[in-house]
């Protein structure tokens, strides 16, 4: 039997060592008539929740649970008024800031740490215990540091997405595969080369896990932030229309929060899905 | 025709200390005692054994990933301090970047060569082309089946144009056809190439079917039992076929006696 009969078997197998199945390998996933039969259920269930919500809603005293139609004029109002753009738009410059910062403190810090013992030895105990503690808990002391401005609030939000990040940059450091460093000490690639041709992008997954969880601690750090000090925001707007009694209008930034934060985590995936595509689509 | 020594392993010696013991007699554990051999210029050399008999350690110390404890090996005469690219290694796995493509991977040791980036990716091309995969240059690892990647894995070592090539049982995770066409595969580039390699394997077959020269290696600690030549010559027949050849059947139990032997005597 010559080679290629020996080989020709195999070009029907999905994982043979021919190219000519290359093309055959696509992942099909769910069939149409499949996918749209879940997205009608989908459907169905926003339909009968909102609408249950809005009949049983209507029963409550306004005053303690809003409805659909209700947050729904409110928002016609905020948005008509300027007030929550104002408020939004506030929140997100504090927001990315302080996003950016974090990341850039963390990724860098993390791998500083996951890198050189020694560094972990200074720091180690510190980034654990920060890491454990429930960081609202000094915002008291923080705004007495900063005062009500967007100090205090960029100081918050920082502080608690930094820690996702680092912890995992630490833990993308040290999970590079041992072999990748062999290979790279088998080519004699130096000591900056390992680091930035295998354990930085080794790690670069990791860091975009970071950075997903970090969007969503600071999002809560915002919230809480701009409940303490409460002048400008979505969390203030929270705050002034809840001393109000408007529990409709209450509703409303609520919302976009819930809209901000579904947004970005899903732009921190898709991002993660560019950056590291081998992650997603192994087995 | 006299051709020149390429690698030269001279008189060396490898003791591993167990994890946390101290250096006395019982906490030591020889893995490789006074191996000396050398493979000339185009030669593919195996080296066989059972598990245990340090013939990995052996090829890491030829690497440079290991350190000696005495001896001494030389690559074209110079003697070998740590990893270089005069050596090009072959792994087991075939341990791949999985964020680059099969042509970034073959362009891995170019890149540290401090090779421009077009040169770089026409020698990658070639390479490809050389191991059968000159289609395949942008499909991630995670994209080839396992023989594909150790073609990938071949290309990226024979990239920096070693002096030598080493290769720790690169076979042996695939299927067993896989293996035969790569086996195959491996001997007509060698054949193309002129590349001169040293391959561990414990497969009798493989080792035979490849090497124009086997040493077999005994057990604890690792030691030269016999260095068997290979008669049969460049055009030799596919691997069924030679099965059923009588030299082969003589040479095959002969170093299956070797190595049963080394087993019962470590028993």
């Amino acid at each position: 039997m010559s080679q290629t009969q020996l080989s020709s078997p195999s070009s029907t197998a999905p994982k043979g060592d021919d190219l000519t199945t290359l093309t055959d390998i696509e992942d099909i996933g769910p069939l149409p008539q499949q996918a749209s039969r879940i997205w009608i259920i989908r459907l169905l269930s926003v339909v009968f929740v909102i609408g249950a919500w809005e009949v049983l809603g209507r029963q409550v005293d306004p005053l303690f649970m809003s409805f659909p139609s209700a947050i729904a004029i409110s928002a016609a109002r905020l948005v008509s008024t300027g007030e929550l753009f104002t408020a939004l738009a506030s929140s997100l410059q504090s927001l990315i800031l302080a996003f950016i910062i974090a990341s850039v403190a963390g990724i860098s810090l993390g791998l500083l740490i996951g890198r050189y013992k020694s560094v972990e030895a200074a720091t180690d105990w510190l980034v654990n215990a920060l890491y454990a503690t429930p960081l609202v808990a000094i915002i008291p002391l923080v705004i007495l540091w900063f005062g009500l401005g967007n100090g205090a609030k960029l100081f918050i939000v920082t502080i608690l997405a930094v820690f996702p990040i680092l912890i995992n940059t630490i833990a993308g450091v040290r999970n590079v595969p041992p072999q990748l460093i062999e290979l790279g000490n088998a080519f004699a690639a130096n000591e900056r080369e390992i680091f930035t041709k295998i354990i930085l992008p080794s790690a670069l997954p990791y860091m975009m896990t970071g950075l997903r969880l970090g969007i969503g601690r600071a999002i809560i750090g915002m919230v809480v932030a701009e409940f303490f000090t409460a002048i400008t925001g979505l969390g203030a707007l929270i705050v002034k229309y809840g001393n109000q009694y408007d529990t409709a209008t209450m509703f409303v930034p609520i919302f976009v929060l819930m809209l901000l934060g579904v947004t970005l985590s899903i732009a921190v995936r898709r991002a993660e899905q560019w950056i590291a595509p081998w992650r997603y689509t192994e087995e | 025709m006299t051709r020149s020594i390429k690698l030269s392993v001279d008189d060396v010696s490898k003791t591993f200390r167990v994890r946390g013991g101290r250096y006395t007699e019982d906490h030591l554990l020889p893995v490789l005692r006074h191996i000396s051999f050398d493979v000339q210029e185009g030669e593919i050399v195996s080296l066989i054994g059972e598990s245990g008999c340090g013939k990995t350690t052996l090829l890491r110390i030829v690497q440079g990933l290991v350190r000696l404890d005495r001896g001494e090996i030389r690559v074209d005469g110079k003697s070998v301090t740590g990893p270089g690219r005069d050596r090009g290694f072959v792994f087991q796995q075939a341990t791949l970047l999985p964020w680059r493509t099969a042509r970034a991977n073959v362009e891995f040791g170019l890149e540290l060569q401090g090779m421009p980036a077009s040169q770089r990716h026409k020698k990658a091309q070639e390479l490809l082309e050389l191991v059968g995969l000159g289609a395949a240059g942008e499909q991630f690892p995670h994209q080839l089946s396992g023989g594909m990647q150790q073609r990938v894995g071949l290309a990226r070592a024979l990239a920096i144009d070693p002096s030598i090539l080493l290769m720790d049982e690169p076979f042996s995770a695939l299927d067993a056809q896989t293996r035969e066409i790569l086996q195959r595969e491996l001997l007509r580039i060698q054949h193309e190439t002129g590349k001169t390699i040293l391959f561990v394997t414990h497969d009798l077959d493989e080792a035979i079917y490849l090497s124009n020269r086997v040493i077999v290696l005994g057990a604890k600690p690792g030691r030269i039992k016999k260095i068997i030549d290979i008669p049969f010559g460049p055009n030799r027949p596919e691997l069924p076929e030679m099965r059923g050849d009588m030299a082969f059947q003589a040479i095959r139990s002969e170093m299956w006696e070797l190595i049963r032997n080394t087993h019962a005597a470590a028993a």
